[in-house]
């Protein structure tokens, strides 16, 4: 039996909790909506996003309706376009995957993944649910206002972001905004302690950091990345609500807006932007790194290998996630920051590169000699890599600071970032969607509406944004209304643009499938075996599926090995759960091999 | 198989599309083309990374699939998989191919940075100021010195707001017409950016340099025109409603052209001037209205 350190784990509490049962909820309210329950609040954080994401999606229809078809659609104002973008943004970065993937996937499998019953805090974890709603809602809120939502761009820049020239600028638009984002921040910092602290402290026994799967070391390293990055966007919003409603100027210097002189002075836009990237730029990573554990999860259990190289992979998470604090600025290579920045920032930057690289490298030398089966999670986790390798190329060209000064604020960016940060973790969201479905509810998702979700997801959303990024090299600027009279652009890019937009359109309404699919298998799928895709890690060895509160029976489940045991030679089945003793695994019986 | 072939495809279709694209940098006119070819260079060094990376995974899913025909059932007693979590030495030999790697995309990106923040002695200074939505600029005129300014000072009557009194400011050329913007070829120039009201950024693609334009601050780069021609301004960087219509025109000519149309503008000193008498002209031109009025009244009668 090769584990890997299989020592006997000492000083830990009891495994038996007899006391449980007065935890349990005992009526409906509190069993559904006010639950305590991770799993509870983990699918109410999830349909909130995916409410939001939706709305989300249909700005982004909107947004491309424009650019594809600048004649067409009439009713599309310029203020109302520089809207969609701005919302369509803020939605799809912080309220729909930053939600998802530590507010749904953190509450659903860092209890069960780490052997805990809970979260350690479960009132806490509850209120950061309602929170984060009520600042979903104060966001909805503010499409519904006079002005409208901020037209700022999803970076909310001073001073436009708060002055009469940009939409909702000086109205309610933008207070809604940041007040939203402060709101969303307390939510986020409640339920963030709540799984850094279960990491750290509910693991059951055996389950040793080095045990843990990678899912879990993504999802730890991001919310710790969160909790030291969101304050920084709290106190910009704090100040910019400060600059917008009493007057003072913490970004604002003297300005005189539209021949007219405000009565602002001294302050530093500049300032907003350091502070707005050192949390922007760790945010990518917070999105990014429950990304890349889940899908080394997904890959490993599909292709019935143990990931290659697990301590190179935790090491890289951490150094990824320590490096992520030392780019910030590679986002203000063209701000009007001291120049000479540029050497130190563009360095870190590359640097940053080489444990990315070796994540990939590792995931495909998981495939390697595996025995791989092109199940739909599998089928999204390759589809991630591509995505991720070609978004992380480019992410080469704007890191490299002399080559961003043509590329930046161009299309070339918004293909970049779409790419790297929003087709590869999404398409990590379905895979482990269609994996952690049938635990969830019990039954499977229909396999051929996910195939047909899968094909037109990954080719279109490759398809809208790989000749994008060719659109920058034109020079074709980002966040225009209208490139109208431009002489360097060709007629040829309003064709491609054309392109686009029904590719857009396309895989917007194959959402749609999924979405169909969800609902219906929920209550008529075919019934999943337990552990239908034979996984070894603890969420798939509970005593009832879906699993109740409390999440194991009576006794806690005791952990001997890695979550990647594989294929080990020597045992009979091809996979060898982390609860099993070592005395109990099944091996190939010396008579089977005469 | 599909699976395998498809991932194949995307590798064989992205590297034809980029061999066959339409679509690629207008052609250069200033001495940045050093961008260009670390550009260049930044494609040859990830371009091989990701065909090999994909080729690599398409011929590990071709190889290396299941042969059980349930796609979902995982069960699989007859183990296929190898078991061999970890090898030391192709982790090393992988993280030194990858710092070779980016070390050869950063040195030639450091060394071309070194030079666009290094401004040489020779190059004259020009000022673009931007405001919502439109361009307007300053030249040092005969001194080659640009005037104080301060946002303070800006009025109907001084929209640059200049310091009156300042010696320096007395020769600059004011240029309030944003399609009027003129550069002498081959001359190395320093665009000196500022912005009275929002976050701009001075953006021409064929000079491929751009620099945010920050009320408070003045920002700069520099470059040397190389081609003649006409070529459109862009705001780069998102200004409000107006952010997409925000343009202007520069005209790169030669030196005589350049001369001749510098010769037509008015100093500073000269406009101000101007300003001046037209509020002394004022009542004397009421009064000639008034007395070709009452002309006009006497020849009626």
């Amino acid at each position: 039996m090769v584990d890997i350190t299989p020592e006997k784990i000492e000083n830990v509490g009891p495994a038996e909790v007899p006391e449980a049962d007065l935890y349990h909820a005992h009526s409906w309210w509190t069993k559904y909506v006010f639950s305590q329950d991770a799993k509870v609040i983990a699918v109410q954080y999830g349909c909130t996003a995916v409410a939001i994401g939706l709305v989300g999606l249909v700005l982004s229809w909107l947004m491309r309706l424009q650019l594809g078809f600048p004649e067409s659609f009439s009713f599309i104002s310029p203020e109302l376009y520089l809207q969609f973008v701005t919302m369509h943004g803020m939605i799809m970065v912080i309220y729909l995957l930053t939600a998802l993937f530590l507010g749904g996937f953190g509450n659903y499998l860092i209890p069960l993944m780490v052997g805990a019953r809970d979260m350690v805090f479960p009132y806490v974890n509850m209120l950061s649910y309602w929170i984060y709603l009520v600042a979903v809602l104060v966001l909805c809120a503010s499409f519904f206002v006079t002005g409208g939502p901020t037209g700022a761009g999803w970076t909310l820049y001073p001073p436009q972001a708060i002055l009469t020239g940009t939409p909702g600028g000086a109205g309610w638009g933008i207070v809604l905004m940041l007040v939203s984002l402060s709101l969303f921040i307390i939510g986020f910092t409640m339920g963030g302690l709540n799984y850094v602290v279960t990491i750290l402290q509910g693991r059951t026994r055996g389950m040793t950091l080095m045990r843990m799967p990678l899912t879990i070391w993504g999802i730890f390293t991001a919310t710790v990345l969160a909790l030291l990055a969101f304050p920084a966007l709290f106190v910009s919003a704090i100040m910019m609500t400060l600059d917008s409603v009493l007057g003072t100027s913490f970004f604002m210097p003297a300005i005189v807006e539209f021949g007219e002189q405000l009565s602002y002075g001294g302050g530093s836009p500049v300032l907003f932007q350091h502070l707005f990237w050192f949390f922007g730029h760790p945010e990518v990573y917070i999105v990014a790194l429950p990304a890349f554990g889940i899908v080394s999860d997904l890959l490993s259990i599909h292709a019935r290998r143990h990931i290659f190289g697990y301590r190179m992979m935790v090491w890289a998470i951490v150094g990824i996630g320590a490096l992520s604090f030392v780019v910030w600025a590679h986002h203000m290579y063209v701000s009007g920051m001291n120049p000479y920045f540029g050497f130190f920032f563009a360095t870190t930057t590359l640097i940053i590169a080489v444990p990315t690289a070796l994540k990939v490298y590792n995931w495909t030398l998981t495939l390697w000699r595996g025995d791989i089966h092109l199940t739909i999670p599998m089928l999204f986790a390759i589809a991630f890599i591509i995505t991720f390798v070609n978004g992380g190329i480019t992410g080469l060209f704007l890191g490299n600071v002399v080559v961003d000064v043509p590329l930046s604020d161009t299309m070339f960016v918004v293909a970049h970032f779409h790419m790297v940060m929003g087709v590869a973790p999404i398409l990590v969201v379905f895979g482990a969607i269609y994996h952690w479905f049938p635990l969830m509810t019990g039954r499977m998702l229909n396999d051929a509406m996910g195939r047909f979700h899968f094909w037109v997801t990954f080719v279109g959303a490759y398809l809208i944004y790989f000749p994008m990024h060719y659109l920058g090299f034109v020079g074709v600027p980002r966040r225009y209304w209208s490139v109208d009279d431009t002489s360097f652009i060709p007629d040829s890019a309003a064709d491609l643009n054309a392109f686009i937009t029904v590719a857009a359109l396309i895989v917007g309404f194959a959402q749609v499938v999924f979405i169909f699919n969800i609902i219906v298998s929920t209550f008529k799928g075919k019934l999943a075996e337990r552990n239908p895709w034979k996984a070894t890690s603890l969420e798939w060895q509970t005593d009832t599926v879906p699993p109740g509160h409390g999440n194991f029976g009576k006794e806690l489940p005791v952990v001997y090995r890695w979550a990647y045991s594989f294929s080990v030679p020597g045992t009979k089945d091809d996979y060898v759960p982390q609860n099993i003793h070592p005395d109990d695994v099944k091996l190939v019986s010396s008579e089977s091999n005469v | 198989m599909w699976v395998a072939i498809i991932v194949a495809l995307v590798a064989i279709g992205s590297l034809v599309f980029h061999l066959y694209t339409p679509w690629w940098s207008t052609e250069i006119a200033s001495n940045w083309g050093s961008m260009d070819t670390t550009i260049d260079i930044t494609f040859w060094i990830t371009g091989v990374a990701y065909i090999l990376i994909l080729m690599f995974m398409a011929m590990c899913i071709y190889r290396f699939q299941s042969k059980s025909k349930k796609r979902q059932n995982l069960e699989n007693t007859n183990h296929k998989a190898d078991y061999n979590p970890e090898s030391k030495k192709l982790e090393v030999w992988l993280t030194v191919i990858t710092a070779v790697g980016v070390a050869g995309l950063l040195a030639p990106g450091l060394y071309v940075w070194n030079d666009y923040v290094t401004v040489p002695e020779d190059a004259v200074e020009v000022e673009v100021m931007a405001k919502q939505w439109e361009w307007a600029f300053r030249y040092p005129g005969a001194d080659g010195k640009l005037g104080l300014s301060d946002a303070k000072l800006i009025n109907e009557d001084n929209p640059f707001g200049l310091h009156l009194d300042d010696p320096n400011a007395q020769d600059d050329i004011l240029v309030s017409d944003g399609y009027d913007l003129h550069l002498q070829l081959g001359q190395p120039v320093t665009m000196l950016l500022r912005s009275l009201d929002v976050l701009h950024d001075f953006y021409v693609p064929q000079f491929r340099a751009k620099m945010d334009m920050v009320p408070g601050l003045v920002t700069y780069y520099w470059m040397t025109p190389t081609r003649t021609g006409e070529f459109d301004i862009l705001c780069a960087e998102l200004c409000g409603t107006s952010h997409y219509a925000m343009r202007g025109l520069v005209t790169v000519e030669g030196k005589d052209a350049y001369d001749a149309w510098m010769a037509e503008q008015e100093t500073f000193a000269q406009t101000r001037a101007d300003i001046k008498n037209k509020d002394d002209l004022i009542p004397k031109v009421a009064m000639n209205a008034n007395a070709q009025e009452t002309d006009t009244q006497t020849v009626t009668r």
